[in-house]
């Protein structure tokens, strides 16, 4: 009898020890808690965090679509466009021109009409033209620049047309030629050219993740 | 088959063909006018030039469907435009012709070149011609006649 009223007496000292270390790591936990949630300046650095980490995910995709050759043909550093998925020389001996328009006699125009011409395989949109040089996406020996140089160049606005996010946004969703991108119509081989890694949709849904997120660029290596 | 209105060197034409069909071959086969000539069919060697709505354009790779509204002018009009008349004479004085199967299409380059650029540079002229080929190899004898028709115009 009196060893059970000695168990007794530590088993309930054990337990309101335990119940005190309890309440007290609740306490400091909570504590802990409402300082995190109290505090806007960390709030704030993890949602730019996220933001950052989302908005360079979309600008992944939105490269993907810029560098395919679909796009970046007319994105070159050299005095010609590019055909195919080869990515070659455009052939005729077409050159640049001032305006990124070919010259007098022979334009971009004399041969790419306002709408894809699937029966000669001629590409067509209302408008073709070369990029300007500022928006290069390619060096001088026609290699593709890295993400990180691309994204300086598309959110420059000294270089780009002085489009702000908006702007660039608006950019990917009408001009014709960047629709043109995701309809490119047959080649003279008959065969349908091949698509941009993303659909349009799909393409001016990251252009406004990106944009929403401040557009985001990956560091220099 | 469709039906196309089109006004070609001035004068109001309508043929009835596939909308696919390029302008050379309307030109050639529909309205018999073989000035126009084929060399490869795919706007690599510029035989094919013609100006729609004034800008030179290789007519092989132009599906009639897309020709619209814009006037089509040939090398059959050519005595009589100004600069045509020219560019001509140039070409016959300084014999430039060889076989001759390319120049109707050197003379619409030459004549839009001048048209845009009178007075045209030795640089200007190897752009604006690059892109029309000649087998027999007449480029320096093309070049010195765009030069001597740019001398005669005012």
């Amino acid at each position: 009898m009196a060893k059970t009223q000695g168990t007794t007496k530590s088993t309930v000292t054990i337990t309101l020890w335990g119940l005190a270390v309890l309440a007290l790591l609740l306490a400091c936990s909570s504590r802990t808690a409402s300082a995190q949630a109290a505090s806007p300046e960390r709030s704030s650095r993890i949602d730019s965090r996220t933001a950052r980490v989302e908005g360079l995910a979309a600008w992944d995709q939105i490269y993907s679509v810029l560098t395919h050759p679909r796009c970046i043909n007319c994105h070159t550093a050299t005095n010609y466009p590019q055909q195919g998925d080869d990515r070659h020389r455009h052939v005729a001996n077409v050159v640049r021109g001032a305006e990124g328009k070919g010259v007098a006699a022979l334009q971009c125009v004399s041969c790419h009409q306002e709408a894809n011409a699937d029966t000669t395989g001629v590409p067509g949109a209302n408008g073709w033209h070369l990029a300007p040089l500022s928006m290069s996406w390619q060096d001088g020996n026609d290699r593709i620049l890295p993400s990180a140089e691309v994204c300086r160049a598309v959110t420059d606005r000294s270089k780009n047309h002085d489009l702000d996010g908006p702007g660039l946004l608006k950019h990917h969703t009408e001009e014709p030629l960047v629709l043109w991108a995701f309809q490119p119509g047959r080649g003279i081989d008959s065969n349908r050219r091949t698509l941009p890694p993303l659909t349009h949709d799909a393409f001016v849904a990251a252009t406004r993740r990106w944009v929403d997120a401040g557009m985001p660029c990956p560091p220099i290596k | 088959m469709e039906t196309y209105k089109l006004v070609v060197n001035g004068h109001p034409m309508e043929v009835a063909t596939d909308p696919g069909t390029p302008l050379l071959w309307v030109l050639r086969e529909e309205l018999k006018m073989t000035g126009t000539k084929y060399g490869c069919g795919i706007a690599a060697c510029g035989a094919c030039t013609v100006h729609l709505a004034g800008v030179p354009t290789r007519s092989c790779v132009v599906p009639i469907s897309l020709v619209g509204r814009r006037p089509v002018v040939t090398i059959e009009a050519m005595t009589g435009d100004p600069v045509g008349r020219v560019v001509q004479d140039a070409w016959v004085s300084h014999d430039v012709v060889q076989c001759g199967y390319c120049q109707s299409g050197q003379i619409m380059s030459a004549v839009a070149l001048l048209k845009a650029i009178p007075k045209p540079t030795d640089a200007d002229i190897e752009q604006s011609m690059g892109g029309n080929l000649c087998r027999c190899a007449t480029y320096v004898r093309i070049r010195e006649a765009i030069q001597i028709a740019s001398g005669q115009l005012k």
